[in-house]
């Protein structure tokens, strides 16, 4: 346990340089966004034939979304490229495993960090959805351990992944054929059963579509029948994740 | 008389390890021991298996076969406990890239539990140690290759390891930063810190080395104190003599009965003898007129040639 919180205070003491910067990402990116297509667009959804999507305004629609989104983002970026790095480029984890630090260890800190790092800017996100007036329920909050989850249910998976790559020629492949399209078509911007049936049985095996839904009716206030089988989708992708990485990270740096 | 160390003696205890990667044997069951105190050596050219060796000893590798005891304990069942007191430099620096020198080792210190404060006052004694102590505050990148490798034996010291494994520490730095490095290993040494180290070469290996084995192909070939090896394996003198480039084949025979043995090596011949000068008499006295010629002591490079037919830097 203590290891784990060691290699947590190596992130703590990268983060103090960079900080700033990725703070400021984490509220520029949800203005923006809420800014532009839930404000901009929604004012011209207001305007047409249906004037709301679920009885809500598209902005309030919307950033539950984003949201989860930006989780799922979030964990992409983190366990990436700077994983490879560790492993292989920096070869950071090498030198903390000359030290009493467990392969175990580095795998409880980097997964504390991932937490740490969903849940805040998840956290700045929330505060932004404040501003824009799109929280319309105290279980709201709720959405953050929510979409935390959610970013573990990707960061673990690809975690796995990235820790059996040699080079880092696969990460744009995920980012184009997995996260974007996810981000698109998984109901962030408009509801999926607005899709061809395929793609929504495709949509609701992913756990971004779970989240999404999830968020949205926290966000709102509204009863969500589904809750119980959204989490467990959340939980077993996180699961799956997190026993795949605790056999290719070991796998990987322990020969 | 003295008696023969026994295993508890020992800090580095290895019988017929092992490590085998699918069918690729890198360790092929070698012996040895590390008494306290000295400056152990494996010299080999690359893929000798040394490095492979030297990560099993640090615990972060485990050994296919055989036994290895590292300071009294088990590698398998106590990996943190030994690597709690030992100091590593890979062959590698594995510096944090992201921070700056003094907080590579504030924060390696932390992975040894070592608390803050204690932390602080190490790194600043072991900045000065290594000559870096105006550099505290910078960042690690723009420093030079024998920076990078002095910072990184600090960050091994940060612990204050009674054991220091060094793979390669010098391979690649100019003269001046690996006499440098040398210079500070030897006042580690002389502290009484043991140092386990692998070289490819061999001025490195005589400078630090009180024991050395030598390694070829996942074998140890031979193993003493460079003295020794050198009385064993070669001559007292090596004769060096380079002829024009096609001149080596009318050369048969000519060089008979000169040297104890000659070695003909692409670019120069060798004659190991006990008098160098004698022996570049007498092949002057034969007729042979070669561009150049050499009088030098025999070398641990001589001992190497000798038990494997190879040079160690190809």
């Amino acid at each position: 346990m203590t290891g784990a919180v060691r290699v947590l205070e190596h992130h703590l003491t990268v983060y103090r340089r960079t900080w700033k910067g990725s703070m400021f990402v984490s509220f520029a990116s949800p203005i923006l966004f809420l800014a532009a297509i839930g404000v901009g667009l929604g004012s011209l959804i207001a305007r047409g034939p249906v004037h709301t999507v679920g009885g809500v305004s598209y902005l309030t629609f919307l950033a539950p979304g984003l949201l989860a989104a930006t989780a799922m983002q979030t964990a992409f970026v983190e366990t990436t490229y700077p994983v490879m790095a560790k492993i292989q480029w920096l070869r950071t984890y090498d030198g903390m495993l000359a030290t009493p630090i467990t392969v175990r260890a580095v795998l409880g800190g980097e997964i504390g960090w991932l937490v740490i790092r969903l849940a805040t800017s998840a956290f700045a996100f929330f505060l932004v959805m404040l501003i824009f007036g799109t929280v319309h329920s105290a279980l709201a909050l709720l959405m953050i351990p929510v979409v935390v989850l959610n970013g573990l249910a990707f960061g673990a998976p690809i975690f796995a992944f990235t820790a059996t790559q040699r080079k880092d020629k696969a990460f744009p492949t995920i980012g184009r054929f997995i996260i974007t399209p996810m981000f698109l078509l998984g109901g962030v911007f408009f509801p999926i059963q607005q899709l061809p049936q395929v793609a929504q049985a495709i949509a609701w095996a992913t756990p971004l579509a779970h989240s999404v839904v999830l968020s949205r009716s926290l966000a709102i206030g509204g009863m969500n029948p589904s809750a119980a089988l959204d989490l467990a989708v959340l939980a077993a992708y996180a699961t799956l994740g997190i026993v795949a990485v605790s056999i290719t990270l070991p796998r990987r740096l322990v020969r | 008389m003295a008696t023969p160390p026994t295993r508890t003696d020992a800090l580095v205890h290895a019988r017929g390890l092992t490590k085998r990667f699918d069918k690729l044997v890198a360790v092929d069951a070698i012996d040895f021991d590390v008494q306290r105190g000295e400056a152990f050596g494996f010299l080999g050219p690359n893929g000798a298996g040394k490095t492979s060796t030297m990560r099993m000893i640090g615990c972060v590798s485990s050994p296919s076969g055989g036994e290895l005891r590292v300071l009294g304990l088990n590698p398998l069942t106590d990996g943190p406990r030994i690597r709690a007191r030992l100091g590593v430099v890979p062959q590698a620096d594995t510096l944090d890239m992201e921070l700056r020198v003094d907080e590579n080792l504030l924060t390696y210190a932390r992975y040894f539990d070592i608390p803050r404060n204690v932390a602080r006052a190490r790194t600043e004694e072991l900045l000065e140690f290594v000559q870096l102590k105006d550099r505290a505050r910078d960042e690690v990148e723009p420093l030079s290759g024998g920076m990078k490798r002095r910072l990184t034996i600090a960050r091994a010291l940060v612990n204050e390891p009674g054991l220091l494994l060094l793979d390669e520490p010098t391979t690649g730095l100019d003269p001046q930063a690996r006499h440098l490095v040398w210079d500070r290993l030897y006042r580690l040494k002389q502290q009484g810190v043991t140092i386990v180290l692998t070289t490819h070469y061999m001025d490195e290996a005589e400078q630090l080395c009180d024991r050395l084995v030598v390694m070829d192909k996942a074998k140890i070939v031979a193993s003493g104190s460079p003295r020794s090896l050198i009385d064993q394996y070669s001559t007292r003198e090596v004769l060096e003599l380079r002829f024009p480039i096609d001149a080596a084949p009318a050369l048969d025979g000519k060089l008979d009965g000169i040297a104890e043995r000659v070695e003909v090596l692409p670019d120069r011949v060798l004659l190991y003898a006990h008098d160098g000068d004698a022996a570049a008499t007498a092949v002057h006295q034969r007729g042979l007129r070669p561009e150049s010629t050499l009088v030098r002591r025999s070398t641990l490079e001589d001992v190497f040639l000798r038990l494997t037919g190879r040079s160690l830097i190809e």
